[in-house]
């Protein structure tokens, strides 16, 4: 990665109460859901690290069905390795896919966590 | 139907001398409204009919919105990206408070989705994608196009990103990582594309007729046409 790319670790001031910091690594909650949902299925139990802190929003989980969405939750832009994600993924290491996650789908993790996935 | 108006027709290819005309002619115009009306249509029609009774919107404010969302397209992004690319001080506005700097230019947000601009820097190159539904980001570059919202565009960039962008005919330097940006959530992505060599001293609208739509999905390099090399 260059130092112009390291840069573009957006590092917005965290929200106040935001569980996670930027460079945390985080875990996605290997769970279903029922209804509307705004985790997708393929980032489910993987391993990533907190690129910014998004901001606060209403639970979509919530809104989709006519609540009001609270308590708000807070989302954070969450970087991937994409060979974290596919076992088969065919580009570089380097490459990376970044998805926003909201904190109550997020788990603290440590960073062997990914190794630990791929030795299973 | 009389005989001169079939010289009207831009698709009736038989042959008028075999023909009695007799038969009745369906209607040259292949128009959309024929076919039968389909589930969503129908869904649509409803609650729309139900919004107005109740209401909650007049004809005339869907009209209009309608007509908004129209009026919208790749152009006022192009311009956001032209201004950032020629004011230094503008782009670090934009990638720190998207809205602000929209609301510099007369892009007002409103209480739509939020914006986050990624950037293409030497080393990165940004593609966004939404893969749970189609989130786009409509109020800059309008209508998103068929492609963008498919099955195959929403699953495959995630998987095979450098597969979809190499049938694209993107072509990166090498060392270049791809990122992907999945916009899952509530905010709206939008790449700014890196500015083309060789285009120093160029004005701004100039430079703007550069970006393309999918130069700022990030499914597009923005490049100087051969034929519009100018000299510096």
């Amino acid at each position: 990665m260059t130092r112009q790319a390291k840069s573009q670790a957006t590092s917005r001031a965290p929200e106040p109460g935001s569980r996670f910091a930027p460079g945390e690594t985080v875990r996605v909650a290997e769970r279903p859901a029922l209804g509307h949902c705004r985790t997708p299925w393929y980032l489910r139990g993987k391993t990533g690290v907190v690129a910014s802190v998004q901001g606060i929003f209403r639970n979509p989980e919530q809104l989709a069905y006519h609540q009001p969405g609270l308590p708000k939750r807070v989302l954070y832009k969450v970087r991937f390795e994409q060979a974290a994600i596919w076992d088969d993924y065919r580009g570089p290491a380097g490459d990376h896919l970044e998805a926003d996650i909201y904190e109550h789908w997020l788990e603290p993790a440590s960073r062997s966590a990914p190794d630990l996935e791929k030795a299973r | 139907m009389t005989h001169h108006d079939h010289d009207d027709h831009d698709d009736h290819d038989h042959d008028h001398h075999d023909h009695d005309h007799k038969h009745p002619h369906a209607s040259p115009q292949k128009d959309h409204d024929t076919g039968p009306v389909g589930a969503y249509e129908m869904l649509e029609e409803t609650i729309r009919s139900l919004l107005i009774e109740k209401g909650v919107l007049t004809a005339q404010e869907i009209a209009a919105q309608v007509d908004l969302m129209d009026s919208r397209s790749p152009a006022l992004g192009a311009k956001v990206v032209a201004k950032a690319w020629v004011d230094p001080d503008f782009k670090k506005r934009l990638l720190a408070d998207t809205r602000s700097a929209l609301a510099e230019v007369g892009i007002d947000i409103g209480t739509l989705a939020d914006y986050r601009i990624v950037e293409n820097v030497p080393g990165i190159h940004n593609v966004i994608v939404c893969t749970l539904c189609s989130c786009y980001p409509k109020l800059l570059l309008g209508i998103p196009p068929a492609w963008y919202k498919s099955l195959a565009y929403r699953s495959r960039v995630v998987v095979d990103p450098r597969g979809v962008l190499e049938e694209f005919g993107v072509e990166l330097p090498e060392g270049t990582e791809v990122r992907v940006h999945d916009s899952t959530a509530d905010l709206r992505y939008l790449v700014l594309p890196m500015r083309p060599k060789g285009t120093r001293g160029w004005s701004e609208a100039d430079l703007a007729a550069l970006v393309t739509r999918d130069c700022m999905i990030g499914t597009a390099i923005s490049a100087v046409p051969k034929g519009k090399r100018k000299a510096a």
